[in-house]
């Protein structure tokens, strides 16, 4: 129990995967203008990764592993996760309007973001059992959230201050990107 | 023709670079680019792939169905990115440990179904392949300057061999995770300051790219495929609406129309 609390810490702060890991980039800077759709943004690729590092987990570890068909991880696990996210998206049409209202429209940005196929081929590299997988996934999807959430808030913030014309857009959020990632820097001193 | 190769092969490199002036491809970009060597090698791969699976979706063009193209383009894709896996695990073990993750990840670059999409699916093998070659170039080429600039200053070196004298104190934040974010950041404000094309910069957009080649507003490879559904979707709702508002208008008309009759008869 302890092991998976601790995972969870690792994921979400101190590898955090955009701040340190490079991945889910490009949600990161381009969904994060407000803090409304970045937090729709990050509860739905919390579901997504979730899931479907349960699902690629099982596929590896059942499938995969006892066909000897280590090779195919990249094809099958970008397939499954793109197939799985349009199902998510139908049945949350049909069974749940308050959660499709919510997470609905950043469902098939997500497909092909990266976070959520690094997160199943480290799941793998690592060789985490099923429980371990899941909670890796859910802890670096939350590491996303944390991020894309801090940055879309310092965004808002940022509208009124005086940036220099040449840093203007693009370049002062790589540098608060970047500032935000010296900060994340601190939590490896964690003694764990 | 032979001119037409040519100028996709230096339009790839200069007017339409994939990192530096559309912005394409950022994970990959920043994770990998702490010393040149690692940007050289991962440039190369991405450019294989894009070659490869530039020429085989250019040759399959007529054969994959349009509903199920962008499955179909991943499939081929991976199985590429697949091969050169497994090529570096044998032959380059030690570009393939440095590499890590972000070889599998080539899959999801943006460059890659960005020119299936825009590129190879509408032209034939031979300037596909050409276009291919350009933009794998181009994207080698800015990995490796941005790789360069990061060890240099970072650890005082060039391509692995030590260029600094000793008494150079290395700015090490250069290659950390922070530095990456920098380095980017730097580039992309001297592109403002002159107005440098570049998708940063750039009021609206004219990249011919299936993501518009605007990272600002990319979610990811599949994104500007379901902006546009999701733009249809809203349009045909629309549409539905401006119907029914007009069917009930013309009811209303009919009804007082009716009743007018009624009272005049």
């Amino acid at each position: 129990m302890m092991r998976l609390l601790l995972l969870l810490l690792t994921t979400a702060l101190i590898n955090n995967v955009v701040l340190s890991q490079f991945l889910g980039l490009c949600p990161f800077l381009g969904v994060s203008k407000s803090v409304k759709t970045a937090a729709g943004m990050g509860g739905a690729v919390i579901f997504v990764i979730t899931l479907s590092s349960a699902l690629t987990s099982l596929l590896y570890n059942y499938v995969l592993v006892p066909l000897e068909l280590k090779y195919m991880e990249t094809i099958v696990f970008i397939l499954v996760i793109a197939a799985l996210v349009q199902l998510v998206e139908m049945a949350l049409k049909k069974f749940s309007h308050g959660l499709y209202a919510a997470l609905g429209v950043y469902l098939p940005l997500i497909t092909t973001n990266c976070a959520v196929l690094g997160v199943a081929l480290t799941n793998v590299q690592n060789e985490y059992d099923f429980l371990t997988s899941v909670v890796a996934g859910f802890g670096t999807a939350l590491g996303f959230a944390i991020a894309i959430i801090i940055m879309a808030g310092l965004r808002e913030k940022m509208k009124y201050n005086e940036v220099p014309n040449a840093f203007k857009g693009m370049p002062i959020v790589l540098v608060t990107a970047g500032l935000m990632a010296i900060a994340f820097s601190g939590f490896s001193g964690l003694q764990l | 023709m032979m001119k037409k190769a040519l100028d996709r092969i230096v339009s790839g490199i200069l007017k339409e670079n994939p990192v530096l002036v559309l912005m394409l491809g950022m994970c990959a970009t920043l994770a990998v680019t702490t010393n040149a060597i690692n940007g050289l090698g991962m440039g190369l791969s991405t450019a294989a792939v894009l070659i490869l699976s530039n020429l085989m979706i250019s040759l399959l063009r007529k054969v994959i169905p349009g509903g199920v193209r962008m499955p179909a383009y991943i499939v081929i894709i991976a199985t590429f990115v697949t091969i050169v896996q497994l090529l570096l695990q044998a032959y380059v073990p030690s570009l393939y440990e440095s590499l890590g993750i972000f070889i599998p990840l080539i899959v999801v670059n943006c460059i890659i179904l960005g020119r299936a999409e825009a590129f190879a699916s509408q032209n034939g093998p031979l300037l596909s392949v050409c276009d291919g070659i350009g933009m794998g170039l181009g994207f080698t080429l800015a990995l490796t300057l941005i790789g360069l600039v990061r060890e240099f200053f970072g650890s005082g070196s060039a391509f692995g061999i030590m260029v600094m004298p000793e008494a150079y104190e290395p700015v090490a934040i250069l290659v950390m995770a922070p530095g990456a974010f920098f380095v980017l950041a730097v580039l992309t404000a001297l592109q403002n300051k002159f107005h440098a094309p570049s998708a940063t910069n750039r009021k609206e957009q004219q990249s011919n790219l299936a993501c518009g080649g605007n990272c600002a507003t990319c979610t990811g490879c599949a994104g500007a495929v379901n902006h546009r559904m999701v733009a249809e979707k809203t349009a045909e709702h629309a549409r539905k609406l401006a119907e029914q508002r007009k069917a009930a208008a013309e009811a209303k008309k009919a009804e007082a129309n009716k009743q007018e009759g009624g009272e005049s008869v």
